[in-house]
């Protein structure tokens, strides 16, 4: 789960990292009151929303005087802001966040993620901040710091300053350098996060370390026992077929195709989007019903597939396990007469129950196009919504 | 042979009054499972579905002789679960649970390193189907029925995908010595790398299916330690060749967060490792068919 930049910012000055005074406004008013109550004479203006790289596509401004900051808010809220890692729909700016403008000396990258091969968290760290990870890996690795952290005992004061006298931090701003990136760590640990990333971290005119940007996503399996960090989700930055979803307990992530997918199994649903698009079609989402598909389960599937208007068939693809191929049928037979689904249907049942399960579809009356194999099921799906177009 | 689990290994089962242990445990019990007990922390001293229950594991193991596990305890506990097996001699433990968090896994990993290499339980999962050698014992939630006994080893990410993968065999006439699910979390207990090691060294198994997918360095990992390593020929399948980058797919660590972790990547790096490639996932059987007849001709 991804929150905004305000809000990491206000979880990490809890453990001890320094950020620029800011606040946060929803009107072009606010935005000037929110500057006049920070005082100085030069803010940032900055659009929040969950996507990085957002000063190159115009979503930070600089601003001198009241005016500037009217304008700036009136030209933000309420528009979609498109960055290179929105997607050409951009995301809705409903928020800004003012902050006091920063006299910036250095610019460093601090990185705090989950290192899969080690399994352990690693800091990541480089003289060259301001430009994102990838173009400092293909740029300048040459100035990447990595650090492994040994969960047993935590991140240790030495490896903090390892990391400081490695980015070629003067000697005299060390122990501030090493209480920002403990704190950094501290708040990855004990948020439950997955990635903590300030960039740029700056070192002020004034001497001072200041995270000058800050993200943060955190672990969904954890939000449990972190109802704090569940409270921050903005539904206004997800895919709004995600959020209908993801309420409804289904795994489901929207493409850009029109065949909508229904199955049982994260690795069986990439698979049957591959054989999708191998058998030239595209798919419209992924979508996995999870283990227990009751017949309920199924209908909401299908509630959350057609959602989106793009739809023009939709594939079932279910190998029961733990399911039983009887009750999937019911469902899609029990989803078709209630949402009156006219488009074509395509389903594979296989596994447990499978000849009762078949048996409830041929026998429902409906134009339901059963298919034997994966193979079998994509082609047929293609194919209907080749002809539905 | 088999690896891992065989007729005659002795299972715990953690989590075993709950209603997803019951159901699973009388399954595995159905299927010739040796099942001799089950752990549920306040419930020792009684009997479920005519076997034991122990209030630790390491009472259990004392009292049965337990030599496999298989968890079925809630996220919140389920860390707890695996190094209390790990701590009471468990050889072998399944984790079934899905919803752990990252840094629970990060933390029992490091704690089973306390033990020795010889001495440290082998863990597959979490959040995987489980393990069967097929016709001998099931740990795990997979209808067993789709297994035919045979030669071929199978370890994969995902449950149904690697269902689809014995259905497939089975249709073909081929059978499976044992499937072997790692689960499809970031942290997991066995790595591909892990679980091919194993297979290579078993006597009763010739080739091995890798069912992957994106996210993360396992696949390829795998792929260079077999060229490397391995005799025998390993077929390999990697889901989500549609998956954006940057995007969920269902399983926690199913995202493309790095170089190297796309399907298209992995791919290429396993080609480059002398993998036969199964080109899309209804053709992972006849992959393996083909692989298997031409080292037969050999």
């Amino acid at each position: 789960m991804d929150i905004h930049e305000y809000q990491a910012k206000e979880l990490l000055s809890r453990f001890g990292v320094a950020v620029p005074r800011g606040g946060l406004a929803y009107s072009p008013e606010q935005a000037v009151y929110r500057a006049n109550e920070i005082g100085g004479s030069k803010w940032a203006v900055k659009a929040q929303i969950h996507s990085g790289a957002r000063g190159k596509a115009g979503g930070i401004k600089l601003c001198r005087t009241d005016n500037d900051i009217e304008e700036a808010a009136e030209s933000l809220l309420g528009k979609r802001l498109v960055t290179v890692q929105t997607g050409p729909t951009g995301k809705l700016v409903s928020r800004l966040y003012i902050e006091e403008a920063t006299d910036i000396d250095k610019e460093i990258y601090l990185s705090f993620v989950m290192d899969r091969a080690a399994e352990r968290i690693v800091v990541v760290a480089s003289a060259a901040g301001g430009m994102d990870i990838e173009e400092i890996s293909h740029s300048r690795p040459d100035t990447l710091i990595k650090v492994q952290v040994d969960p047993a005992v935590g991140m240790q004061g030495f490896q903090a300053r390892e990391v400081a006298f490695g980015l070629g931090i003067e000697p005299e701003l060390i122990s501030k350098m090493e209480r920002t990136i403990l704190g950094a760590y501290r708040a990855f640990r004990d948020l439950d996060a997955t990635m903590v990333e300030i960039n740029p971290l700056v070192i002020t005119k004034q001497k001072n370390v200041v995270a000058l940007d800050a993200k943060m996503s955190f672990d969904e399996n954890a939000l449990f026992r972190r109802p704090q960090i569940a409270e921050l989700r903005d539904k206004s930055q997800e895919d709004p077929r995600e959020t209908y979803a993801s309420d409804r307990g289904l795994a489901y992530v929207g493409l850009d195709g029109d065949i909508g997918c229904i199955v049982n199994g994260a690795g069986l649903a990439m698979a049957t989007l591959d054989m999708i698009k191998l058998a030239g079609g595209e798919p419209a989402n992924f979508l996995d019903i999870g283990g227990g598909a009751s017949p309920e389960r199924v209908t909401k599937s299908f509630k959350a597939v057609l959602r989106d208007k793009n739809v023009k068939a939709i594939l079932v693809n279910v190998f029961a396990g733990i399911n039983r191929c009887d009750w999937v049928a019911k469902g899609v037979v029990d989803a078709v007469k209630e949402l009156e689904i006219k488009m074509p249907i395509v389903v594979r049942l296989a596994g447990t129950n499978v000849e009762e399960g078949r048996r409830i579809i041929d026998t429902s009356g409906l134009t339901v196009i059963s298919a034997e194999s994966l193979a079998d099921a994509a082609a047929k799906a293609v194919a209907a919504a080749k002809s539905a177009a | 042979m088999a690896i891992f689990i065989n007729e005659n290994t002795s299972i715990l089962i953690q989590g075993f009054t709950g209603r997803i242990g019951t159901f699973h445990a009388q399954e595995m019990i159905d299927y010739g499972s040796n099942v001799v007990g089950g752990v549920t922390p306040g419930k020792g001293g009684s009997t479920h579905l005519g076997r034991p229950v122990f209030n630790t594991v390491k009472g259990a193991v004392q009292e049965t002789g337990a030599e496999a596990s298989i968890v079925f305890v809630p996220p919140p506990f389920a860390a707890d679960a695996i190094m209390e097996a790990a701590d009471a001699g468990i050889r072998y433990c399944v984790c079934i649970t899905d919803g752990i968090p990252a840094q629970d896994m990060i933390r029992v990993k490091r704690y089973m390193r306390r033990y020795k290499k010889e001495q440290r339980m082998i863990l597959t999962g979490p959040n995987c189907a489980g393990t069967i050698s097929p016709g001998k014992a099931m740990l795990g939630i997979m209808p067993g029925h789709i297994y035919m006994p045979g030669r071929v080893g199978i370890v994969g990410r995902s449950g149904t995908l690697g269902y689809e993968a014995a259905a497939q065999l089975k249709d073909l006439g081929i059978g499976v010595s044992t499937s072997v699910g790692i689960g499809g979390d970031p942290i997991n207990g066995s790595s591909h790398r892990d679980i091919l090691e194993h297979f290579e060294n078993d006597p009763d198994t010739d080739a091995v299916l890798m069912i992957g997918e994106i996210g993360g360095p396992q696949e390829a990992e795998a792929g260079m330690w077999a060229k490397e390593n391995m005799k025998k020929p390993v077929v390999a399948y990697i889901a989500g060749l549609s998956a954006p980058k940057g995007r969920r797919m269902g399983h926690a660590g199913a995202i493309v967060s790095a170089f190297g972790e796309s399907a298209a990547e992995k791919v290429e790096i396993l080609k480059g490792c002398g993998v036969s490639i199964a080109p899309t996932p209804s053709e992972m059987g006849a992959t393996i068919a083909k692989v298997l007849q031409a080292r037969k001709a050999a």
